[in-house]
C-alpha cells in the first residue's frame, strides 16, 4: 500500500486527553475508491480517529495523512475532503440557500448544479430556515453541502445516529447513490453495524481506542469461519487458524476463527459468519461482555 | 468568506444602522438650536467679556440638551464595550458553541483566511460605526465645547486668576478632561477596534463559553479604561509644570459656618485655560507640602492663622502686617498639566496605542485559531 492510493494513512497515530488516550497506536491505511465503515462502540475513539483525519484534532503521536497530504493544511487540501460532522451541524439562523451560497463562495470546485438539483430532490424549500428544518434534512442538508463541494474524500462522523429509520434509510441511499455518480472514497463512522453492513466494503473496527480489525469486507468475510463439532480443546487447533470467540457446552465446541486457509478438518462444521456477528465477536471477544452491550444491535 | 461574514453579520449591522440613524436624527432634531443660541449669543464674533456672554449661553441650556450632552458621552464610552460584548466574543466562541465550525473550518477557506476575514471585517465596521457615533457627537457638542473653553477662561480671570477646573452649568470645562476627552475626537475609533478584538480574543481563549467570554471582554475594557486616563495618559506626553509664588496679597479671611473656624482663602497664580491639571499642590521653598494648606475647589486655603493676620478687637486685620507674613511664609503653587492645545496630540497617541493593542490582539487570536484544536 503506497501513499498514492491510500484515501487515509495513519502511522502509530494516538491522542491524548490528560492521561487518557482516546487514541492509541493507530496504524491504518484505507484504500481510495472504498467506503469504509469505522464501527466500534460509544467512546471508542472513532470520533478522534476522523477529527484527527479531518485536521480538526492535532495527534498526541505518530502522523495521519489524506492522499498523502497532511489534513487541513491548505485551501487545496481541504478542497479535496468533505466532511459531514457528528449531529450534521448547519447555521441555524442561514436559509438552505444560503448553505449552497456558502458552499459557493468558500469551495472553488462548488457543483452549483448538483446542490441545486439535490436539494430540490430532497424536496426542500430554499427559502427555509436551516434551523427550521427536521434532524433527517438537516444531515441532508449538511451532506448536500459536502457533496457539492466535489470532494474526493467524504468523511461522515456518525451522520445518522440521531436519525430515525425512514430518514436513515433515505440518507444512506441518497450516499450510495453519490458515490456511484462522483467515484468518492468514504469514510463512515457508526456504532450500528447493520447501516454499515448495506455501504461499507471496507471495515475498520475500533475498540477501546485502539484498531482491532481492519480491511476488505470480502476477504473479511472470506477468512472468518465459525466451527461448530465435537467438544474439544482451544489448543488442538491448527496454529494457523486465530481463535476470536469459542464457546463450549457438555459436548460441543464452537469457535470462531480467523484463517487465510481452508478448514479441512472434517469434524467441524463450517459456516460463514455475517459482518454484524463478526464485529460482536471482536467485541465480545476484547472487552467482554460489557462493551459488547453498548453496540446497539440491529433490531 | 467575504459573503459569508458579511451575511453573519447581517442582523448586528442592521441593528447598529438602526441605532445610527436614531442618534443622527437626535442630532440633526437639536443640533440647530444649540448652534442658533451659540450665534445669537454673539460668540463666534466675540472679543471682550467672551466668557461673560459664553456663561449665558450654558445658563441657557435647556434640561434636555444637559441630558443629551452627558448622554451622548455616556452612549460614546457604552458603544465600543457593547461591540465587543456582542460583535467581538460571539464572533468565535458562538462558531465553536453551536459546532458550525466544524463547516466553516472544512470549506475550502484555511482557518488563518476565515480569522481574518471575520476580524477584518466586523473589526472595520465597528471603527466605523464608533467613528460615525464619535464624529455626530463632537459636531453636536461643538458649540458647547466652544463656549466652556471661552466660558472657562473668562470665568477664570473674573476669580482672581484661578481657573482650576471650573464648569458652568455642570458642563466638564475642557475637552482634556477624561469625561469629555474619551467622547470625543478619534479616540473612540481606537476603543472600539480594542474592545472589538478584545472580544473576539477573549472567545478563542474561552471556547464554547460566549457568556464567559463577555463578562471576561467586559471586565478587561472596563479596567483598561479606568487605567488609560488615570495613569497612562497624563503621562503620554512629559506634562507641563507651572511654578509661582502665592500672591502676597491675602485674601479674605473667612470662617467655616459648620465648624466656625476661620480660615484665610489664598490666590493661586495658574491660569490656563483648557488646561487638564494633573496635580496642583501648594509647596514652601524646601519643596514640601505645608499640613496647613488644603486645595478646595476655590483654591488653596490657609486653614492656621497667622497672629498677624487675626483680627484684632475693634481694628480688624492689619493688611500690612498679615500680607508680610505671608510672603514671609514664601508659599509656592506647583501645578503639573496638559495644555489645552496637547489634545489632538494626546488623541492621536491614545488611538494609537488601541489600535496596537488590537493588532496584538488580533495575531493571539489567529494564533488560538490555528492552535486549538476543537473535535
Amino acid at each position: 500500500m503506497t501513499n498514492a492510493t491510500a484515501a487515509i494513512e495513519a502511522r502509530g497515530l494516538g491522542k491524548r486527553y490528560g492521561r487518557r488516550w482516546a487514541l492509541a497506536d493507530c496504524t491504518v491505511s484505507i484504500p481510495a475508491g472504498h467506503v469504509a465503515g469505522l464501527v466500534g462502540p460509544n467512546a471508542a475513539g472513532k470520533t478522534t480517529l476522523i477529527s484527527l483525519a479531518t485536521g480538526m484534532l492535532r495527534p498526541t503521536a505518530g502522523t495521519v495523512e489524506v492522499f498523502g497530504g497532511k489534513p487541513a493544511s491548505g485551501p487545496d487540501q481541504l478542497a479535496r475532503v468533505g466532511y459531514v460532522a457528528q449531529d450534521t451541524p448547519v447555521y441555524d439562523g442561514l436559509s438552505v440557500a444560503d448553505h449552497l451560497r456558502l458552499g459557493a463562495h468558500l469551495n472553488p470546485r462548488w457543483d452549483a448544479a448538483l446542490a441545486r438539483r439535490r436539494i430540490g430532490q430532497l424536496g426542500l424549500d430554499p427559502k427555509q430556515k436551516a434551523g427550521a428544518l427536521s434532524g433527517g434534512q438537516r444531515a441532508q442538508l449538511a451532506l448536500t453541502v459536502a457533496l457539492a463541494k466535489r470532494p474526493e474524500l467524504l468523511i461522515l462522523d456518525e451522520p445518522i445516529a440521531s436519525l430515525d429509520p425512514r430518514a436513515r434509510r433515505e440518507f444512506l441511499q441518497v450516499l450510495m447513490d453519490a458515490v456511484a455518480e462522483q467515484e468518492l472514497s468514504v469514510l463512515l463512522s457508526s456504532h450500528q453495524v447493520a447501516d454499515l453492513e448495506r455501504v461499507s466494503d471496507y471495515l475498520i473496527v475500533l475498540i477501546a481506542s485502539r484498531v482491532r480489525i481492519e480491511g476488505e469486507v470480502d476477504e473479511l468475510l472470506a477468512t472468518h469461519h465459525l466451527l461448530t463439532g465435537p467438544r474439544r480443546d482451544a489448543a488442538s487447533l491448527p496454529a494457523s487458524q486465530q481463535i476470536i470467540t469459542e464457546s463450549h457446552t457438555g459436548r460441543q465446541s464452537t469457535f470462531l476463527v480467523r484463517t487465510s486457509e481452508p478448514v479441512i478438518d472434517p469434524a467441524w462444521t463450517v459456516e460463514p459468519v455475517s459482518l454484524e456477528d463478526l464485529v460482536l465477536a471482536y467485541l465480545g471477544h476484547t472487552a467482554g461482555s460489557a462493551q459488547g452491550h453498548m453496540l446497539e444491535v440491529h433490531q | 468568506m467575504i459573503w459569508l461574514t458579511w451575511r453573519q453579520f447581517r442582523p448586528q449591522a442592521i441593528t447598529a444602522a438602526i441605532a445610527l440613524a436614531v442618534v443622527a436624527i437626535l442630532v440633526a432634531a437639536t443640533r440647530p438650536g444649540l448652534a442658533n443660541g451659540y450665534a445669537a449669543a454673539g460668540l463666534p464674533t466675540c472679543h471682550a467679556n467672551c466668557g461673560t456672554i459664553a456663561s449665558t449661553f450654558l445658563d441657557r441650556i435647556g434640561n434636555f440638551d444637559h441630558i443629551l450632552f452627558y448622554g451622548s458621552a455616556f452612549l460614546m464610552y457604552l458603544a465600543p464595550a457593547v461591540m465587543g460584548l456582542f460583535w467581538g466574543a460571539p464572533l468565535i466562541a458562538r462558531e465553536v458553541e453551536a459546532g458550525t465550525h466544524r463547516i466553516a473550518w472544512n470549506q475550502s477557506v484555511t482557518r488563518t483566511r476565515w480569522t481574518l476575514v471575520k476580524l477584518g471585517l466586523v473589526g472595520l465596521a465597528a471603527v466605523a460605526t464608533a467613528g460615525l457615533l464619535s464624529l455626530m457627537v463632537t459636531w453636536w457638542a461643538s458649540p458647547i465645547d466652544a463656549a466652556s473653553l471661552l466660558g472657562g477662561s473668562a470665568q477664570a480671570a473674573a476669580a482672581g486668576g484661578h481657573g482650576v477646573h471650573v464648569s458652568f452649568s455642570g458642563f466638564a470645562e475642557a475637552r482634556l478632561d477624561p469625561v469629555i476627552f474619551d467622547a470625543r475626537g478619534v479616540a473612540p475609533l481606537g476603543y472600539a477596534a480594542f474592545a472589538f478584538v478584545l472580544g473576539v480574543a477573549a472567545g478563542t481563549v474561552l471556547l464554547r463559553r460566549t457568556l464567559a467570554a463577555m463578562a471576561l471582554t467586559l471586565v478587561v475594557f472596563v479596567v483598561v479604561q479606568v487605567l488609560m486616563p488615570n495613569f497612562v495618559r497624563p503621562h503620554l506626553l512629559p506634562p507641563a509644570r507651572f511654578t509661582a509664588p502665592l500672591s502676597s496679597q491675602h485674601g479674605p479671611v473667612n470662617v467655616n459656618a459648620a465648624s466656625g473656624v476661620a480660615y484665610i482663602q489664598l490666590t493661586a497664580p495658574f491660569a490656563k485655560p483648557g488646561a487638564w491639571v494633573l496635580s496642583d499642590i501648594v509647596i514652601t521653598p524646601s519643596g514640601a507640602e505645608p499640613s496647613n494648606v488644603i486645595m478646595t475647589p476655590a483654591g488653596p486655603e490657609l486653614t492656621t492663622m497667622p497672629r498677624a493676620c487675626v483680627p484684632a478687637p475693634g481694628s480688624g486685620i492689619n493688611p500690612v502686617a498679615c500680607g508680610n507674613t505671608l510672603a514671609a511664609m514664601h508659599l509656592r503653587q506647583s501645578v503639573s498639566y496638559q495644555p489645552a492645545s496637547r489634545f489632538w496630540p494626546l488623541q492621536w497617541i491614545e488611538t494609537g496605542i488601541y489600535l496596537v493593542l488590537a493588532a496584538g490582539l488580533g495575531w493571539l487570536c489567529v494564533w488560538q485559531v490555528r492552535r486549538r484544536r476543537a473535535p
